[in-house]
């Protein structure tokens, strides 16, 4: 191996990678799955399990659009291996609403112009509904700041805060 | 689409058997704690380890203990720092450290450990294989020339943690384990000026545990700068500490500067200048002015060299001002465009 990187190291197909058996609990659902060794959850999600869901963006973990859940708090795909996610309860936003019923989420972003291109909204949504799990009647200030690791580029932001406001009125008036 | 290199994924339950596979691997194997710093270098092919050693099954180091002193496990995630009413009341310049790294998702997977032991960063060297190789690369990785100044003898990659300033006007100690033993340093004798080699530790060493005193009548706090509040490394961080005797009179302090050099720069001109006084804004803006001088930025992050230079000292101001007891909640608000009030709701 000369001292440089190798150029044929990078990107797209790296062969001969060790598969390796995992299985992994996504959406409430244990998949078991022959998969690279070194890929990343996002890259299973997607490739391995036909979620495709969660977004590709930066891949380096300065986006948020590959944001899943992990028992519950965000984490970003791009930076985890699959094998690390072994026994953690993955949630993406396949399984974030019930049967053919959005969640209220979803609606509020539908309805109040929070998804645009929607690039950017999975990520969105499970940021919020972290948020909203833990905090159900969140302040402007407390929305910002856990939306703050995911980027939008069409709303600027502000119907993005106003849709999670609205979602977490109604969940608060189903759940009163 | 970047696709992480081939490498080996090694997992080990024990500190012991970390070291023992470190040890026998070499310097082909690097450790992997949350992953936020290192994932994406390997994505970059700036580091391109063979064995991956995951430190994340190793229960030991997941652990916060309050006795004589206050132990954090340095598994520990910058998330589970924010949670603690402990570091919060008692080491808030820890606190506000670790609140205002990246962003939550960032602060949930990433470490204390590996805050503290974060590579140096660049702008000529946080790029891509395909970017760098087209700049015949740097010195820090493949190349031969510092970019940022081509006639320096070493690289000028930058110092981008945000807890070690913290830790180190903390006088915080790190415990660092290797095969045949472990030792306890002063965590600011684990880093060296150089861009490359940051840290003074062996390589088969892994810091497993930050300690700190016990300390009631310490004020602490910190003060980053980056452009957006949220996930930027910083261009800035000032930490500072003190000791108060009943009248006010600084007794001891410790006021260092991150991000300006490739190591948490300790201010002690500044120290020098506060010792002995009360703050009044006379006293400050003298420390202000000495602890200024050991900022020596190079022009290879974000904003212009002459602007970072001069703020150091304003962000000194703003950190004393805040240990003197003056409310700095609508100017930190202003400056870090970030409410640390909601961080950790």
């Amino acid at each position: 191996m000369s001292e440089r990187t190798s150029l044929l190291q990078i990107g797209g197909a790296v062969h001969n990678r060790d598969k390796i058996r995992m299985t992994l609990t996504v959406n409430g659902e244990d998949s078991e799955i022959l998969a690279d060794g070194t890929a990343t959850l996002l890259e299973v999600l997607r490739e391995e399990l036909g979620l495709p869901g969660t977004k590709h963006g930066c891949e380096l973990g300065e986006c948020g659009a590959c944001t899943v859940l992990l028992d519950g708090e965000p984490a970003l795909s791009c930076l985890l291996l699959a094998r690390q996610c072994e026994g953690l309860d993955i949630t993406t936003i396949e399984g974030i609403s019930h049967g053919n019923e959005l969640h209220p989420l979803q609606d509020a972003f539908a309805d109040l112009g929070g998804s645009q291109c929607g690039y950017c909204t999975p990520g969105f949504i499970l940021s919020s509904a972290a948020l909203l799990e833990r905090k159900p009647d969140p302040s402007r200030a407390e929305i910002t700041e856990a939306l703050s690791g995911n980027l939008c580029r069409c709303t600027g932001y502000n119907q993005i805060f106003e849709s999670v406001e609205e979602a977490a009125r109604k969940i608060r008036e189903e759940n009163s | 689409m970047l696709r992480l290199p081939r490498f080996r994924y090694m997992a080990p339950t024990q500190i012991s058997e970390a070291a023992r596979i470190l040890a026998s691997e070499g310097a082909d194997a690097m450790l992997l704690a949350g992953g936020t710093d290192l994932f994406p270098n390997m994505k970059r092919r700036q580091q391109t380890p063979a064995t991956v050693v995951a430190l994340r099954d190793v229960e030991r180091m997941r652990e916060i203990g309050s006795g004589h002193c206050l132990t954090i496990g340095a598994g520990i995630t910058l998330t589970e720092i924010v949670q603690s009413d402990l570091i919060r009341s008692r080491h808030a310049g820890l606190w506000q450290a670790a609140a205002q790294v990246a962003s939550p998702q960032l602060r949930n997977m990433a470490t204390v450990g590996g805050n503290l032991c974060l590579d140096t960063r660049c702008n000529y060297y946080d790029q891509t294989l395909e970017w760098r190789k087209a700049i015949d690369f740097c010195m820090k990785k493949d190349g031969e020339v510092c970019w940022v100044a081509p006639g320096s003898p070493k690289c000028l990659a930058v110092s981008s943690t945000d807890t070690a300033p913290a830790l180190v006007s903390l006088r915080a100690k790190v415990k660092l384990t290797a095969a045949d033993g472990d030792r306890m340093i002063r965590l600011e004798d684990l880093y060296a000026n150089d861009g490359i080699h940051y840290l003074t530790k062996d390589h088969g060493e892994i810091l497993t545990l930050v300690e700190l005193d016990q300390v009631d009548d310490w004020k602490s706090t910190y003060w980053k700068l980056r452009r957006r509040g949220s996930i930027d490394f910083p261009v800035l961080g000032v930490a500072a500490s003190a000791k108060f005797a009943d009248d006010g009179t600084v007794e001891n302090c410790r006021v260092v500067l991150g991000a300006v050099s490739s190591a948490p720069i300790r201010a002690l001109k500044a120290d020098a200048a506060l010792i002995g006084n009360r703050l009044s804004d006379d006293v400050i803006a003298q420390a202000a002015e000495a602890g200024s001088k050991v900022a020596k930025p190079m022009d290879n992050t974000d904003f212009t060299l002459h602007w970072r230079k001069k703020v150091a000292a304003r962000f000194v101001t703003y950190a004393l001002r805040e240990l003197r007891g003056d409310d700095m909640r609508e100017m930190r608000s202003r400056v870090a465009r970030h409410d640390l009030e909601a961080v950790g709701v």
